[in-house]
């Protein structure tokens, strides 16, 4: 396959997402529309502009700093998907991670643009079903999934899918990983504050990841590629 | 004229039913197409086979949990709205926060289950959770190609430095959440149970490693990370209990 083919792929990709995402966008949009014509209910706008004032300077900072951070993890086909179906930080950045890892590709590459697409649409795709089963069997499982016993389960679930999750990739890239790690569980124990602000710190732990690791890199420090993943094949290293 | 409002009213359901679609057809349409490339660049099937059971497999336990913020905002939102909100685009981190600060804006709160909706404070939070989570709706395809050929021109640059600053990010991800796991612990002992159940995770992975290595159960890694997962969590009900009664 030439290198004009993958830049074709990737070209249409590019188009194919712009229109699948703002269509969404619109679609998502039509929502609250239908609701307004359909029950003749328009917002007031005072309350509107206070809930909205409320939320969206922090959430549109932080959607911004996941789509930079996210992006290039994802590739292209799943950052497209993965910015509509949702749910990055806890459910597909970590699914694409260990996509990568049973793939043993690398994203950034060919091979890894389509796993990760594959990835996040296989994710996308049980979370869709899981929650339909879910709406559907409501009655009988609402008394189950938040029975009291189950609840310390529930609440922990980032720590138990970062502990393995950090296993499996910080093991691998160790040099990489310790001065980030260090820096991020100082910060976050000296100021817990902090920790409610979750995504907001993810391009911060990246930066020192990146400056350190350059630091590293020129100083012969990462003479060995970082980690164990394989190398790309030979498309991948266009 | 007004139409009688409910939080559950069937043209709502009817709404989210027609957009959960077009979502499954974009997951869909994504999916084909990527395995299509990936056959087309010389990738074995079972390797996509082990990547579909991975994905799937990791994604059910949070998946729950999602519903179980479904379950939870339906109370005072119904169920369409909660359903489509942590569906498409939203995450659960967001949708509470958004939905109490919406609720509180039209002068009621999530807790409060007694009092129903009106139609036009219903209007207020649906726009305010759709308005709230429109930024990568938006940023994303104006970004998106220019950050990967960003990422490309690094990689033409110098090869090896663009899998050392790929890897970076990854790890900076991790630990910006690895740290946030530590944001209790000055609370005292309770403070410390996120910390208890990420080590627990972190051991069952090593111990699946191990049987994946020594005893060449080569079919566990499919299941490794949600394993783990799903063994961290289970631990973390004796280990807040445990926590709990020392605590007391």
């Amino acid at each position: 396959m030439t290198k004009q083919a993958t830049r074709s792929y990737d070209d249409a990709t590019h188009a194919l997402g712009k229109i699948w995402v703002w269509g969404m966008g619109l679609m998502m949009l039509m929502f609250p529309v239908a609701v307004c014509l359909h029950y003749n209910a328009w917002p007031d706008g005072a309350a509107l502009l206070k809930g909205i004032l409320s939320i969206a300077p922090m959430y549109w900072a932080v959607g911004m700093i996941e789509v930079l951070t996210y992006v290039p993890m994802l590739g292209a086909g799943g950052s497209y998907l993965g910015f509509i179906t949702g749910s990055l930080t806890m459910l597909k950045v970590p699914c694409t991670l260990a996509a990568f890892e049973r793939a043993k590709v690398k994203s950034g590459t060919p091979e890894g643009e389509a796993v990760g697409t594959i990835a996040v649409a296989v994710s996308s795709l049980v979370t869709l079903s899981i929650i339909f089963l879910g709406v559907l069997l409501i009655v009988p499982l609402t008394p189950i999934l938040e029975n009291p016993t189950l609840a310390p389960a529930f609440n922990q679930l980032l720590p138990a899918l970062f502990g393995g999750l950090g296993v499996a990739l910080i093991g691998k890239n160790l040099k990489i990983a310790a001065v980030p790690v260090l820096c991020m569980v100082i910060l976050f124990t000296l100021v817990p504050s902090l920790a409610s602000s979750g995504a907001i710190f993810v391009p911060v732990a990246s930066a020192i990841a990146i400056l350190a690791a350059r630091l590293m890199y020129k100083k012969g420090w990462l003479d060995t590629p970082a980690g164990d993943q394989p190398k790309p094949t030979e498309e991948g290293a266009k | 004229m007004q139409t009688a409002f409910s939080v559950n009213d069937p043209f709502l359901f009817a709404i989210v039913a027609i957009i959960l679609l077009l979502v499954v057809t974009q997951s869909v349409f994504f999916l084909v197409r990527a395995w299509r490339r990936a056959l087309a660049l010389g990738m074995e099937k079972s390797t996509l086979r082990k990547v579909v059971k991975t994905s799937a497999t990791f994604t059910i336990v949070p998946a729950i949990s999602i519903l179980i913020g479904v379950i939870a905002l339906s109370r005072k939102l119904g169920l369409p709205l909660p359903w489509l909100r942590l569906s498409v685009i939203g995450a659960i981190t967001y949708e509470t926060p958004a939905a109490e600060a919406a609720a509180r804006a039209v002068g009621t709160t999530l807790s409060d289950t007694a009092t129903a909706l009106t139609a036009p404070q219903y209007s207020v939070i649906a726009w305010v959770m759709t308005v709230g989570i429109m930024a990568g709706v938006i940023f994303t395809p104006i970004l998106c190609k220019r950050l990967l050929s960003g990422v490309d021109k690094l990689e033409q640059r110098d090869r090896k430095w663009s899998d050392i600053f790929m890897n970076a990010l990854f790890m900076g991800m991790i630990s910006a959440f690895l740290g946030m796991i530590f944001g209790h612990v000055t609370e005292g002992l309770a403070g410390w149970i996120p910390v208890f159940v990420m080590l627990a995770s972190a051991l069952i992975m090593v111990l699946i490693a191990v049987c994946i290595k020594l005893l060449r159960w080569d079919w566990l890694t499919d299941y490794a990370l949600p394993l783990s997962m799903v063994g961290a969590m289970a631990m973390a009900i004796p280990i807040t209990n445990w926590v709990t009664g020392v605590v007391a």
